[in-house]
């Protein structure tokens, strides 16, 4: 008895103890999600000029650029660690907004995930690829080509048949993106225009990109859209407008369903950081690997757009 | 005498060991309510969303807002959601996981123990992106060829499910039904009762406690199963008008819009009420649980 008695004691002490402690821990970082860590193996390296550890975190669009950038760059400088997560855009920008991080890699304007937008002015937005987005449907669906109005009218629902925009009569399947995604929100602004869609046009919606190019083939009748990486020989690709889904048409803004690949760092970011960032923007990276990762260089670019839209021609 | 200190050394470092452990446990379960908790509430308390228009709201598009611009954040359709495909999940594994059972404990045992139980162990190994991807090319065009529609929806997320709880469900009451006494069967063939009636008026009535059990563990995995759902049923988060419409659960809306929201607006804390929700109605299976085993337990005396 008196020894099931100390038992408990020591049960509830101890419970007790450690969940204080945890809970003043959890009450601290409430707001950060599991903050990875990076092992670092600078520490020792003396011969690279560069040394340090980076963490990227943030969309995944833009992770296997990023990560194929860091493969490279750390070759190049033995001691720089250079970890990169996915996540979401949503994270990277949460991420470098409480200092977490050293990048944050997304596809929208920090000022659109931001609560309060002149928190965006804290950081350096370093824009490093171009990439642009376009309608896919089903290979069964024999419309190629469509006008933005069109578009407009398939995603706020107003057109529901394919026999409305020259094709068979059949229902279409409108297979939206999560929302919030950067894919969607890029689409959303260069179609929609800045209209709602109404409340009850609810169509389907999927968050990974290799997932939707997966039911677009395999569902008839079907209609989504994908970044230029992602298109293959499983779907057709439409022409918005008479314009090929195109980098060149893109590079011009005729093409107008493109977004820019943002990587955030602090306002004044470590040395590291910024020789990374001034890596990815050199012609290592623009001249090669962002066209063979699918992205389109933003050196290019023949226009730049801001935050509101507006473009203007280099 | 030395020897005794030394077996206390033992005892009390034993102490320490397991007693940690479960502080560890106990203070991890503690965090993580109140994480989920602080954010969850977050939504009525710092966003000032009322409690009926989130549980009672039937339009989700929390990017944009009513008339009066408060964020368009109604769960009901995803709480019908998840409801409706754990229900049906269960109901369509049940007699398979029930019949099998009986099978493998009354017709052949020696095979249950040493082909079917195992066997089935190894569905719980697949990762569930396996059962969604199955679930994408094999389940959704045959729903399609058959019951039209685009093939996307409570039905063919209910069968994905479904193959998903098995194992739990089976193994579960296969427990059950192999804890009937056999004196209970040995008395209903004294009596002249064939198996059959053995199963139905002995066996199954005395093993019910473990077979709700088994159907309610079976549904605490369904309600909580993300990934597989979410690449079949379709996500659209409209209220459940059929089975073969695209509708849209907790857990797939959650698991899609999580990365995508920055941490502290609003959009990113009514993802952690959906969560919250979830949370509260896991409480609610275990507590099922408890109660059905008390229950059980006074049946059997």
């Amino acid at each position: 008895m008196n020894q099931s008695m100390s038992r408990r004691q020591f049960f509830s002490l101890a419970g007790v103890a450690t969940i204080a402690g945890l809970g003043l821990a959890a009450c601290s970082s409430a707001s950060g999600t599991s903050g990875s860590t990076t092992s670092t193996s600078s520490s020792a390296t003396s011969a690279a000029s560069l040394s340090g550890s980076i963490t990227a975190v943030g969309s995944t669009a833009l992770q296997p650029l990023v990560e194929a950038a860091a493969e490279q760059f750390m070759t190049n400088n033995a001691g720089v660690q250079i970890t990169v997560q996915g996540g979401g855009s949503g994270q990277g920008i949460t991420q470098i907004s409480q200092g977490a991080v050293q990048i944050g890699n997304s596809d929208v304007f920090a000022e659109e995930k931001l609560d309060n937008p002149s928190d965006a002015s804290k950081l350096t937005d370093n824009k490093v690829a171009v990439v642009g987005m376009g309608p896919i449907v089903n290979s069964g669906v024999s419309v190629s080509d469509l006008t933005i109005d069109q578009l407009k009218s398939i995603f706020t629902g107003a057109v529901t048949n394919w026999k409305d925009l020259g094709g068979d009569d059949a229902d279409i399947v409108v297979i939206n993106r999560a929302s919030g995604s950067g894919t969607r929100a890029t689409f959303e602004k260069a179609v929609l225009g800045g209209d709602k869609v109404p409340e009850t046009f609810t169509p389907q919606e999927q968050d990974s990109s290799g997932t939707v190019a997966k039911m677009i083939a395999e569902t008839p009748n079907s209609i989504s859209y994908l970044a230029f990486s992602f298109f293959d020989s499983n779907f057709k690709a439409l022409s918005v407008g008479g314009v090929k889904p195109e980098a060149a048409n893109v590079e011009t803004n005729d093409w107008t369903i493109w977004a820019y690949e943002h990587m955030y760092t602090a306002a004044s970011p470590d040395d590291v950081t910024q020789a990374f960032i001034d890596y990815m923007l050199s012609d290592d990276v623009q001249g090669s690997l962002v066209e063979q990762t699918g992205y389109i260089s933003i050196s290019g670019m023949k226009v730049s757009r801001d935050v509101n839209g507006t473009v203007t021609k280099l | 005498m030395a020897n005794v200190t030394d077996k206390r050394g033992i005892e009390r470092r034993g102490r320490i060991l397991t007693g940690s452990a479960v502080a560890l446990v106990v203070a991890l379960v503690c965090t993580l309510i109140f994480m989920v908790c602080s954010h969850g509430l977050a939504t009525f308390v710092t966003d000032g969303i009322p409690l009926g228009s989130f549980f009672g709201g039937t339009t989700w598009n929390p990017h944009q807002g009513d008339a009066s611009g408060v964020p368009l954040v109604g769960a009901l359709p995803m709480i019908a959601g998840s409801f409706s495909v754990t229900l049906l999940s269960c109901a369509l594994s049940l007699p398979f996981a029930l019949g099998a059972s009986l099978f493998v404990v009354d017709v052949a045992p020696g095979f249950g123990k040493r082909v079917f139980r195992p066997m089935i162990e190894l569905l719980v190994g697949i990762p569930s992106v396996v059962f969604g991807l199955v679930g994408l090319s094999v389940i959704v065009p045959w729903t399609r060829s058959w019951a039209g529609g685009t093939g996307y929806g409570i039905l063919s997320s209910s069968i994905v499910l479904a193959f998903m709880i098995l194992p739990t469900v089976t193994s579960l009451a296969t427990d059950a039904i192999a804890a009937v006494p056999d004196s209970y069967r040995d008395g209903s063939f004294g009596l002249g009762c064939t198996r059959w009636q053995t199963i139905v008026h002995v066996e199954v009535p005395s093993a019910m406690p473990g077979i709700l059990t088994a159907v309610i563990m079976g549904m605490t995995r369904a309600f909580g199963e993300a990934l597989a759902v979410q690449m079949v049923i379709g996500n659209a988060a409209q209220m459940p008008q059929g089975l073969l419409t695209p509708a849209a659960t907790l857990t797939s809306v959650l698991t899609m819009g999580m990365g995508n929201e920055a941490m502290g607006t609003v959009y990113n804390d009514v993802l952690w009420s959906l969560a919250l929700v979830l949370l509260l109605m896991s409480l609610v299976f275990i507590l099922l649980v408890h109660l059905v085993g008390r229950l059980g337990a006074a049946r059997n005396g």
